[in-house]
């Protein structure tokens, strides 16, 4: 009789389906950070003069601080002067729609799975796309702008709309928030920008779509969202990066604005390349993600499917400042191999009667480790702040590790804070049940898995869902024998 | 259909079977019993594919293919079920998407298309009556939960939507209440058919006066000891096993 090894022991092989690269011109600047990289990059951006000095007060508070260590993640210290802070695909000549693209950035796209065009047609989801530094293209504007609805890149945005990025840049985030964030403030390149008139329900989902593509090239995007009163929007954003031997360091902020009865939906699928099966590679996403729910009544939901990066270190928060607000956190996080997740949200009460949920659903294969790390507080003011917490764990196999650490901090009497943790292994028992009813040992994974993970999915818009689904299914490949 | 020769096999180094030998015909129902610990679920186990056991003699050949080289998967594909002594439970997977991801499978492996939803729910209504099973059980995680009875029920449903070749049903009838029994038979009844076989694992004559095996089988020890027609197994609610172990071993022993 044949040696069976244990299924569920068996390491893990993943072909990364994103990992190609793109040979296209691209400007390039030399690696290296200082006080003339940012000038650099805000002079090829032809920022105004406050942004430049907003950029240089953030990188000389940068220089004071120190990488936080608290996070359950191991990595090589990472050398910031070997990085390459600004990389922009070259255009032949200036757009003026997207039918004069670079046809090889065109198909990238279309490899990636977002076929602008297609987009435009069928789907109905406005799309920005971001490669490494800089916004491609944004689909939609026009039918967008007509109902008052702004959507463009971050650097458009600093020159077409300079008095909202004024107001609201580093009003959630401050530049001083924390290490990641300061560095961010000081080189970002790209991302997007929305912003959501008085009572606009914005029509379509919002999308961008992140991809580094050069050598040695960092990612610091950032996103900013303006809800004003009585609006709604979706947003979701997308990620994917080559397979390179060398770690690639992305480090985004995310700034979100609720006025009152405004509603934000923030959705996340997150695929940046993980490293290979034996911890060799991968991006460091180092992210920075936190909305307020400035007026009453006001909502954001955050929701994530984390499956990419060889290490994440991400907490969207909510700070409920309204009375009756309420902020929402869903979160699938898939680790296999070496990859390793630090993640969870922060959710601050201040406001009278305002509710959050968090459902955390981390699922760990291979050699991952996967932490859920929150917090929960309630200032003194926040009567009656609702929390319920769920975080379940679920492991693949008996060499990963899955961990909770739940942090609650209640200051006023009436405040309820609940949490509920489990912690489940698929067994060899259940996966011989599966077998035996004629379903692999892979398939009955992915059901299982996606079974465990339903209750965020099912947060995801519709189009998107199936995305993440497949994305799960992808990334377990190989998790069994 | 089924013809097991000479199997002996281990666990954890400790043998189990002894030199099993039994031939199944198409439209068959034997019936094995035995004492507890005797080594009938391993048996199961061993046809169906499970691991842990090593096969370390013998052979078996299964609609004319070599059993023991396939997978487990591909055994139950080619239409072997397995009725589970101790069904699994498995939370978040509703037995709806459990059931329908199985006969997917299988018909994948046929070479055929996969059922649409419309063909799947016809189907699932037309086995759900057969064996009586209330629908709530089939959108709840499977086997999450459920009372030992609705587990067995559940897998006489399973065998109903896979419609195997040989049902090996391990104990299938523990745990019913006497209505349930009635019910769960007859349907196994309604499934029997000429080309299908049937392999009932019982403690109970109580099972065998609804569904009349063709030949009864007493595993002991590893072995089997005794074959016989159903009169068999009144014999043994009689007597006991005593009056056949009883002679074993005391061969054995001399
Ligand atoms: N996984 C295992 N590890 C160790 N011993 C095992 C294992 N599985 C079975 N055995 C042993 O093999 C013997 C036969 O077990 P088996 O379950 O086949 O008996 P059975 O005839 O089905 O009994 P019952 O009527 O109680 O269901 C028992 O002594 C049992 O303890
Ligand atoms: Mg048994």
């Amino acid at each position: 009789m044949k040696e069976k090894p244990d299924t569920l022991e068996q390491a893990v092989l993943t072909e990364y389906k994103y990992g190609f690269v793109t040979d296209i011109d691209t400007d390039v600047i030399a690696k290296g950070l200082n006080e003339n990289t940012i000038r650099l990059i805000s002079s090829k951006k032809n920022e105004p003069e406050w942004l430049l000095d907003w950029r240089l007060k953030a990188y000389n508070h940068w220089l004071k601080l120190e990488e936080p260590k608290w996070a359950n993640i191991k990595y090589p210290i990472i050398n910031y002067q070997d990085i390459i802070y600004y990389a922009a695909p070259k255009p032949k000549k200036q757009l003026n729609s997207l039918d004069e693209a670079d046809p090889e950035l065109l198909a990238t796209f279309e490899k990636l799975g977002i076929s602008l065009n297609e987009q435009k047609r069928l789907t109905g989801v406005a799309v920005d796309v971001v490669m490494d530094s800089v916004s491609i293209a944004t689909s939609f504007k026009e039918q967008l702008s007509e109902i008052g609805v702004i959507f463009c890149s971050i650097s458009e945005a600093v020159q077409l709309h300079p008095e909202l990025v004024k107001q609201y840049l580093g009003s959630i985030v401050p530049m001083t928030d924390n290490y990641f964030a300061a560095l961010n403030s000081a080189v970002f390149t790209d991302g997007s920008f929305c912003y959501i008139p008085k009572g606009v329900r914005c029509p379509m989902e919002l999308s961008t779509y992140f991809r580094i593509n050069t050598e040695n090239a960092g990612q610091f995007e950032r996103t900013l969202i303006i809800a004003e009163d009585e609006s709604y929007v979706s947003y979701l954003e997308g990620c994917t990066a080559p397979m390179r031997d060398e770690n690639q360091l992305h480090a985004a902020v995310v700034e979100l604005v609720a006025h009152t009865k405004a509603e934000i939906k923030y959705s996340t699928v997150q695929n940046w390349y993980p490293g290979d099966k034996n911890g060799m590679g991968g991006i460091y996403n180092f992210v920075t993600k936190r909305g307020i729910c400035k007026g009453d009544h006001s909502k954001i939901s955050w929701t994530q499917v984390e499956t990419g990066s060889a290490i994440t270190w991400k907490y969207p928060s909510v700070i409920l400042k309204g009375d009756y607000s309420i902020g929402e956190f869903y979160s699938v996080a898939f680790t296999n191999n070496h990859q390793q997740a630090d993640t969870g949200t922060k959710m601050t009460h201040l406001g009278k009667n305002t509710r959050s949920r968090i459902v955390s659903k981390g699922i760990s294969a291979g050699h991952s480790q996967n932490s859920y790390r929150g917090l929960v507080r309630a200032s003194k003011q926040a009567t009656n702040a609702r929390n319920y917490s769920q975080c379940d764990s679920l492991l693949l196999g008996d060499k990963c590790g899955a961990h909770t650490f739940p942090y609650i901090e209640v200051k006023n009497k009436t405040a309820i804070v609940e949490h509920e943790a489990t912690t489940s292994k698929i067994g060899e028992d259940q996966l011989f049940y599966c077998k035996q009813r004629g379903i692999d040992a892979e398939t009955a994974v992915a059901l299982i898995v996606n079974g465990f993970a339903k209750e965020v999915m099912n947060q995801l818009p519709m189009e998107f869902a199936v995305e993440a689904q497949k994305l799960l299914a992808i990334s377990m490949e190989g998790s069994v024998g | 259909m089924l013809s097991v020769k000479n199997i002996h096999a281990n666990i954890d180094g400790r043998e189990i079977l002894k030199g099993i030998n039994l031939d199944i015909k198409p439209g068959e129902v034997h019936a094995i019993m035995g004492p507890n610990g005797s080594g009938k679920s391993t048996l199961a186990s061993v046809l169906a594919g499970r691991e842990e056991y090593e096969v370390t003699e013998g052979a078996v050949s299964f609609l004319g293919k070599d059993l023991l080289e396939l997978s487990t998967e591909d055994r139950a594909r080619e239409g072997l079920f397995l009725a589970f002594q101790y069904p699994v439970e498995i939370p978040g997977v509703s037995t709806t998407n459990f059931i329908k991801a199985a006969v997917n499978e299988k018909r994948k492996y046929l070479g055929q298309e996969p059922l649409d939803a419309v063909a799947f729910l016809k189907m699932m209504k037309e086995k759900m009556a057969l064996v009586e099973i209330d629908q709530r059980l089939l959108s709840r995680s499977i086997n999450e939960g459920f009372s030992g009875g609705e587990k067995k029920r559940n897998e006489v449903f399973q065998m109903a939507m896979l419609e195997p070749k040989l049902a090996i049903m391990d104990e299938t009838d523990s745990g019913l209440d006497i209505d349930a029994l009635r019910i769960v038979a007859n349907g196994i009844n309604k499934l029997r058919s000429p080309d299908r076989a049937i392999l009932l694992i019982t403690h109970y004559q109580r099972l065998l006066d609804y569904i009349h095996p063709d030949f009864v089988h007493v595993l002991y020890n590893g072995r089997i000891v005794k074959s016989g027609k159903k009169e068999l197994a009144l014999e043994l609610e009689e007597k006991g096993y005593d009056f056949i172990t009883d002679d074993i071993d005391l061969t054995a022993n001399q």
